[in-house]
């Protein structure tokens, strides 16, 4: 009897719905996260390892390079947010409308993209960025009259490689994330708005952008991690982890570079937490800017 | 509250999935947080109202991602009733080396017949793996290729996780080059890895080329490339070629940014290893390095040297630079040989080998680059036929044979080099691509005469630095001070050591 009350209970029962995720949860996030925490107090070796307290942490913050990590991450993190955000929303907007034909065709050419390997079209981006003549970009600056530049050598269009591969790859992703929340409001709100007279750039304004806002911190959240964990991208973009002056360096890169390539795993996950806390810091900052974590008002 | 306490639980959980998927080997980072934010996110109030159409566009990108990945090749060669052994290397040419020397292997030792599977894993993955098995002390296969930047790491465990190959060597070791056998060297003195080649550094001329250029016939031309000894006499013959075909965009060779080839060849003219072996410590601020670097920056003022397309010769811009015939001169080790045959096979006939130029007459002349050693793992369950099979894979005259036609390396066992029916064969596509034979020119050069750069722990922090930073610093600017980017770099090497 006491058993079915319990199995029966309404408090219990949705605990028991999300156990499976709970438990996938706990053995594969974090346990994991545990143990990285644990070693980054450590020097891992071959056959023992040995407690070294904060060195790895201090070693960090005197690590010039390291700090060039952080740096481009950030600064990637913050051109894919302000390339990524509103241009998919715009061509949202414009595929819900009625201005565009051939509406599949467009959405398919878009998507396309984010179908293929990143280790494919990230090869085909390195031979177009080549600094030798025949690359697609030094053909067309030779075109314009400019000469050749060696692009995947200079800091600024380095990372106008990145990000002309990050455009590429998700435009048609996130566009496709607005379109599905534009479905999803209501059309006799528009209606209602063009009784009262309202133009396409206040029902824009007034109508879609608030309804959209889901979606909008959706896509935020998802692209600020995007932003700093991105590593293959910039791996394939120079043909491996190391980049002329370290312009292509990311914390996943530095962190891998440790880890793998100096087998370095304390001081690699010393690395990850640190990107753990800054990833944390600037997500639930923007969460709590965008209401996530307020009481609904009805 | 309690949707604070699911929130807060969940954002960690995006987080989480950002440091797991690093640590699993960092295939894709992105997209295992791309999906635990996902689920995270459609757990929360967000994306309430996302349709089933986000959902389906996210799964159809999942799916197509684990399609894209690419499968793992397996193969299984010997005889099924054999000892069975496992293999594991990043190459898959690597793998049918050693299935179709079980099958010589069975033929000659019916009684120890094996049968071998070879597994191909992706580069990182397959380091990662074998390491996170030594160390566990299981799961790690009998025999397995360590590529040379990742010795330091597995031999680090010692006889602890490896079986010396000191005995099962000793037949071979007298015609052996020592340098390379000394490569996977452990601490101890023991040797822990088979070598597949030399890695012998030469010179690459484009007899072709040069002889159009300056208007001689190509015997004229190689009759001069012979003559050349010392760096002078190259710059000289050089200076002869760019004054011959008087064109600004032709040059001499081309100097790398992003590789250290020409600097080790140039530490081991003149005996210095910037590692300091296994006692260390690593001293990067050597004259050899110096004189290089400073010859090379008089190169590229001068209109000699051109700098590498995209930072070194083995990269597709590079091969499209030989090919414009942008230059006609360039050193690299043998196993370059390949990238002729594979991907310019128009330059067949065109290109000769010779020994590098030194600094001074009477140094060596060469140095091996690259390399994979392959070790047989302590977990083995019969490391004894492991160890002597693999020994007799990749020494004797069979394995050497079966390297050399499919793999094209220049191998390891000096008796080889001299034999006429191995050496001298036209019908190896390597001997008929060149003008001259490779064997001639290792002969030539001599197996003691090939030097070696220690790789050890601190390898990838030179090497890195050298290649992200010192280089480009050096060449990119050809007045900046030689003498300051060395300091950066012993700088930046004394942080780590």
């Amino acid at each position: 009897m006491k058993s079915k009350n319990f199995l029966y209970s309404q408090k219990v029962a949705p605990y028991i719905f999300v156990l499976p995720f709970i438990l996938s949860f706990a053995i594969f996030w974090i346990y994991p996260l545990i143990t990285a925490f644990t070693m980054s107090f450590q020097d891992i070796g071959a056959i023992k390892s040995d407690w070294v307290g904060l060195a790895n942490y201090t070693k960090l913050l005197k690590d010039k390079v390291f700090m060039i990590a952080v740096s481009n991450s950030a600064k990637y993190m913050f051109f894919t947010l302000v390339l990524l955000i509103p241009f998919p929303m715009l061509f949202a907007v414009l595929m819900d409308s009625n201005i565009v034909k051939a509406k599949g065709v467009w959405k398919a050419i878009l998507y396309m993209p984010a179908l293929t390997s990143v280790v494919i079209s990230g090869t085909l981006f390195r031979l177009m960025f080549t600094e030798y003549k025949t690359g697609q970009m030094n053909l067309i600056s030779q075109a314009l009259g400019f000469g050749t530049y060696k692009w995947l050598k200079n800091g600024w269009s380095g990372m106008l490689a990145l990000l002309v591969v990050a455009c590429w790859r998700w435009t048609g992703v996130n566009m496709l994330y607005f379109l599905s929340g534009l479905k999803a409001i209501d059309t006799s709100l528009y209606e209602a708005a063009d009784i009262d007279g309202a133009s396409a750039i206040q029902k824009f304004r007034y109508v879609t952008l608030p309804l959209l806002k889901p979606t909008t911190v959706y896509v935020l959240t998802i692209s600020v991690y995007a932003g700093l964990s991105m590593f293959l991208e910039s791996y394939m973009l120079w043909a491996g982890n190391s980049s002329p002056n370290n312009i292509g360096l990311t914390i996943v890169g530095y962190l891998y570079k440790r880890g793998i390539e100096k087998n370095d795993m304390g001081y690699a996950c010393a690395v990850g937490v640190v990107l753990l806390v800054v990833a944390l810091i600037i997500n639930f900052v923007q969460l709590i800017l965008n209401g996530t974590f307020k009481k609904e008002e009805d | 509250m309690k949707r604070k306490l699911l929130s807060v639980l969940l954002s960690t959980a995006m987080t989480a999935a950002l440091l797991t998927g690093c640590g699993g080997g960092a295939a894709q980072p992105a997209a295992d947080a791309g999906d635990a934010a996902k689920e995270a996110t459609e757990t929360t109030e967000a994306v309430e109202e996302a349709t089933e159409a986000t959902e389906e566009v996210a799964e159809a990108a999942d799916a197509v991602e684990e399609a894209a990945e690419e499968e793992i090749p397996t193969s299984t060669f010997g005889d099924p009733n054999g000892t069975h052994l496992e293999m594991w290397t990043f190459v898959e040419l690597h793998g049918q080396h050693y299935g179709k020397m079980a099958e010589i292997w069975n033929e000659k030792n019916p009684d120890k017949a094996i049968e071998i599977t070879c597994t191909t894993y992706p580069y990182g993955d397959m380091h990662t793996k074998l390491l996170t098995s030594l160390e566990a002390g299981t799961g790690a296969p009998d025999i397995c290729d360590v590529e040379v930047g990742q010795f330091p790491n597995v031999v680090a465990g010692l006889d602890q996780w490896l079986i010396p190959l000191d005995d099962y060597c000793k037949d071979y070791m007298p015609t052996m080059v020592p340098a390379r056998m000394e490569t996977y060297q452990g601490e101890d003195g023991h040797y822990y890895g088979a070598p597949y080649h030399v890695g012998a550094t030469a010179m690459f001329y484009n007899v072709a080329a040069m002889a159009e250029a300056m208007g001689i016939s190509n015997d004229e031309v190689i009759k001069k490339i012979d003559s050349v000894v010392t760096w002078d006499d190259y710059v000289k013959l050089g200076e002869e070629y760019k004054a011959a075909i008087g064109d600004e965009s032709k040059f001499w060779t081309s100097v790398d940014t992003g590789g250290t080839d020409w600097l080790w060849l140039a530490m081991a003219e003149n005996g210095d290893d910037w590692t300091g072996g296994f006692e260390g410590p690593a001293n990067c601020k050597l004259d050899s390095v110096k004189n290089m670097l400073t010859m090379q920056q008089d190169w590229l003022k001068s209109g000699l040297a051109m700098i590498s397309p995209d930072g070194h010769v083995d990269l597709e811009a590079g091969f499209q630079n030989i090919m414009d015939k942008n230059i006609v001169s360039f050193p690299k080790a043998l196993w370059y040989m390949s990238r002729f045959t594979n991907y310019m096979p128009e330059e067949k006939g065109n290109w000769y080998i010779a020994k590098c130029p030194v600094f001074k007459e009477g140094q060596k002349c060469s140095v091996g680059i690259g390399g994979t050693g392959t070790v047989v793992t302590a977990q083995s369950a019969n490391t004894d036929l492991a160890a002597e099979f693999l020994c007799w894979a990749k020494m004797s005259d069979e394995g050497e044979q079966n390297i050399w036609d499919t793999l094209g390396f220049d191998v390891c066992n000096t008796a080889m080099w001299t034999q006429d029916s191995f050496a001298h064969d036209d019908n190896n596509q390597f001997n008929a691509f060149f003008i001259n034979y490779p064997y001639d020119v290792l002969s030539s050069i001599g197996m003691d005469n090939i030097g070696k750069i220690s790789v050890v722990a601190i390898s990838p922090t030179i090497n890195e630095y050298v290649c992200t930073t010192t280089l480009n610093e050096v060449l990119e600017d050809p007045d900046y001070s030689v003498d300051d980017a060395l300091q950066e770099l012993q700088d930046a090497v004394d942080m780590e050591q």
